[in-house]
């Protein structure tokens, strides 16, 4: 088959991908970050919560590290469509990340009734 | 076509020349200068049209042969006659002129039973309705449409129902005829051959030139149409046939009797190969799409997974497996067998093969496999006896180790007696047991913990609206009749589904619009059958065809829909972003969220107003979650009350 790329290679992509990230980032603000997620179109696919769904994975609560998802996010190569700095500056990765950061937790299924019927 | 009597041809053409003189008459009266009009004596109250020669020596002479107008007794009755011999219960369909007759046979000579005309207000909508209908009740419906305008309109719900497998038999009116045809309009809406737009998209065709012809070519049509693999079948109607009194030329048209063909089943010796491979795999894989037709499908499946212990996906073409049973296992599970089992794959590729659109290699994307180096495929599917060229419902090609074209509900229980025959051990069949059951405990436990996030946001989650829609349905004996996998699949993931009336799968060809019509003929099966109807209703769907809610309301189809109002169409939204991002351009939003195009927003549709507008109990729009549960509850109980209703939801996008 044409153009396969085996699951290991893709793994050393994303690891080739934390290498090259910058060394230090500022923190963000999570207030404009919550404008930036929605206006850079996070929400599209992870959702306004960042809870995730079938179209991506889940962003919060705990996110990565700002170095490991500004890493990601500039690098992708997956099902994710890459965000450069042309189109996403630091600034507005780090406001993001904060915001993702400011999300609380989600409750325990086993305390939801609705999830134990 | 010819037509070999004449004087009945001459009548009905006498008639309608006479329609269109008194018409003309009228039109050049209306057009009469003022001043001139001044001058003429004062109009009688009421006035009439002046009866023109034909009519009046119509209306005063002796009839020669019978009091109807075309001289017998109309074609379109005995068309009627043919239509009632195979119990179609219903005819969703937009009226046209194009078959007037046998409108006006159906309802007056036939009495409007078996079928009972439902009025649509778009014939895309009446294909779905019977698309749905069909998935419930295992019976067909037929549809009528104009020829050419109709059958345009139609297109889209007959490609989906070709690519879901699903029999619906649609007749479109043409008057064929072109040198006695009115003219104008019905010119207009005359074709050559109005079945050559389907025909990439159905199994059969026929345009009948007789009376007979057509009890043959109606018969034959549901025939092939409930032979699987399922499909829509085409039938062109001329006009002409319709009106014309039956002829007696000594031979009275003969009505065939239906006789069911029995289903195509997978070669024997291939059965045998496929047992030998499944009895020796050490961890064989049952993958399912379409392989249910009948409730007996999900019993069969439960059987053959059992004698393996293999775990199934089931892709949710139809309800094919129990999602309550331990041997139901997610899409991942195919990367640790040796042996896969496909039953009426819809695209077999995508089932052993990944896609990623990452722009990458010139933008076409990257191709990786999920499975093992060496694993066996086995596959039953019947839609391999039914492969047309130009549409791309056959996907990717994908080499496959044993291969039958059959059935595959069929063709179970010849592979289920050659595995009792000779079935894996026992030991293996425990382990491969005890392994299935932690799996599938940590996969509803990881599935509860991802549907816990965001619970109470605002808008409403799509896994809280999933369970709060579930928690309100569940003592009763429900049925899902339409959900898109656009809320992360939740019901399919969540909902304990068992029965077979408990998912129906979606629209096969993904043409947007299928949702609310094919819910609306789902719950009116359902409704016969005294079951409870629920449907998560997109937004973008429900507008293609607003006016099936004006036909639930109209027949008394009780159907709670909950919408999942995420104000875009949102698959697109996704789209054009990462279009954007692989050129390092910013979407432009115009001012929405979603790129410009996408978004269904300023203004909001009130969905709720428009619903309510058309006979629906409505709510909305509902933002908050708690306020969720006690709208669904009210909704609950207009609906048993045989009433349709709808809540406006606004959600997360998936």
């Amino acid at each position: 088959m044409k153009n396969v790329i085996p699951s290991g290679a893709r793994d050393l992509l994303l690891l080739a991908g934390l290498l090259l990230a910058p060394a230090a980032l500022a923190a963000g603000s999570a207030e404009k970050g919550k404008a930036a997620y929605v206006q850079h179109g996070c929400w599209q696919c992870h959702g306004f919560m960042g809870q995730g769904g079938i179209t991506g994975p889940k962003l919060a609560p705990n996110p990565l590290p700002l170095e490991a998802l500004s890493a990601f996010v500039r690098n992708t190569r997956g099902a994710m469509p890459p965000y450069q700095n042309a189109i996403l500056s630091d600034a507005d990765l780090a406001d993001i990340h904060a915001y993702l950061q400011s999300l609380p937790k989600a409750p325990d299924a086993k305390s939801i009734p609705l999830l134990n019927p | 076509m010819t037509r070999k009597d004449q004087g009945a041809r001459a009548d009905r053409r006498k008639f309608l020349t006479g329609v269109v003189a008194a018409g003309a008459a009228s039109a050049a009266s209306a057009m009469t200068p003022p001043a001139a009009r001044a001058a003429e004596p004062a109009p009688r109250v009421p006035s009439a049209l002046r009866p023109t020669m034909q009519i009046a020596a119509a209306e005063t002479g002796t009839p020669a042969v019978s009091a109807s107008r075309i001289g017998g007794v109309p074609g379109s009755d005995f068309m009627v006659d043919v239509i009632k011999t195979l119990d179609i219960k219903y005819l969703p369909a937009n009226c046209a002129s194009s078959y007037r007759a046998i409108h006006e046979s159906l309802i007056n000579y036939g009495g409007n039973k078996m079928p009972e005309f439902l009025t649509c207000m778009h014939e895309e909508s009446a294909v779905a309705m019977a698309h749905g209908y069909f998935k419930i009740a295992g019976k067909p419906l037929m549809t009528l449409c104009h020829g050419t305008v109709g059958l345009q309109h139609a297109t889209m719900g007959v490609y989906n129902a070709w690519c879901d497998r699903v029999p619906v038999i649609v007749v479109g009116g043409n008057d064929l005829d072109a040198a006695h045809r009115p003219p104008g309009v019905p010119t207009f809406h005359s074709a050559q051959d109005i079945n050559a737009l389907v025909r990439d998209f159905t199994k059969w065709d026929d345009t009948p030139v007789s009376l007979q012809h057509f009890a043959q070519s109606f018969v034959r049509a549901y025939k092939i149409a409930m032979t699987p693999p399922y499909g829509p079948v085409m039938i062109s109607l001329d006009a002409g046939l319709q009106q014309e009194p039956v002829k007696d030329h000594g031979e009275k048209p003969a009505i065939p009797r239906y006789v069911p063909t029995a289903p195509p089943q997978g070669d024997s010796g291939a059965v045998k190969e496929a047992a030998r491979l499944l009895a020796g795999a050490q961890n064989p894989l049952i993958v399912a799409d379409r392989a249910a037709r009948t409730p007996n499908g999900v019993k069969l499946l439960v059987q053959l997974a059992e004698l393996l212990q293999a775990r199934v996906i089931d892709q949710g073409g139809r309800m094919n497996f129990p999602r309550t049973h331990y041997l139901s296992a997610p899409p991942t599970a195919v990367s640790g067998a040796d042996v896969i089992l496909g039953l009426e794959l819809s695209d077999f590729w995508a089932t052993v093969n990944s896609y990623t659109d990452n722009g990458a290699n010139g933008g076409i994307g990257t191709n990786g496999t999920r499975i093992k180096n060496g694993t066996r495929l086995i596959s039953i599917s019947s839609v391999e006896l039914n492969t047309k060229a130009n549409y791309q419902d056959f996907q990717r090609f994908q080499v496959i180790d044993v291969p039958m074209a059959g059935d595959a509900e069929a063709t179970l229980p010849a592979l289920i007696e050659e595995l009792k025959r000779a079935g894996p051990s026992k030991a293996a069949l425990e382990k491969r047991a005890e392994a299935a059951k932690k799996a599938y405990a940590e996969g509803k436990e990881r599935t509860r913990q991802a549907a816990a996030l965001a619970w109470g946001a605002s808008p409403v989650s799509t896994a809280r609206l999933c369970m709060e829609v579930y928690a309100a349905v569940k003592d009763l004996d429900w049925s899902l009749v339409a959900s898109e996998g656009n809320v992360s699949n939740w019901p399919n993931r969540l909902w304990p589904m068992e029965k077979y009336h408990h998912w129906l799968g979606r629209s096969g060809g993904y043409g947007v619009g299928y949702g609310a019509p094919a819910s609306v003929g789902a719950a009116l099966a359902n409704r016969d059958l005294g079951r409870f109807s629920v449907s998560i209703q997109s937004d973008g769907d429900l507008m293609y065809a607003p006016g099936v809610l004006w036909t639930a309301a109209k027949h008394k189809i009780p159907l709670l829909a909950v919408m999942h109002n995420n104000r875009g169409y949102h698959q697109e939204v996704m789209h054009v972003q990462r279009l954007s991002n692989f050129r390092d351009r910013v979407a432009n939003l115009g001012g929405d969220m979603g790129p410009v195009g996408t978004s269904i927003m300023n203004p909001d549709i009130e969905y709720h107003k428009l619903a309510e507008s058309m006979g629906w109990w409505a709510k909305g729009p509902i933002k908050d979650p708690a306020q969720l549960g006690p709208a669904l509850k009210e909704a609950v109980k207009v609906v048993q009350a045989g009433q349709p209703a709808l809540l406006n939801v606004w959600t997360q996008p998936r």
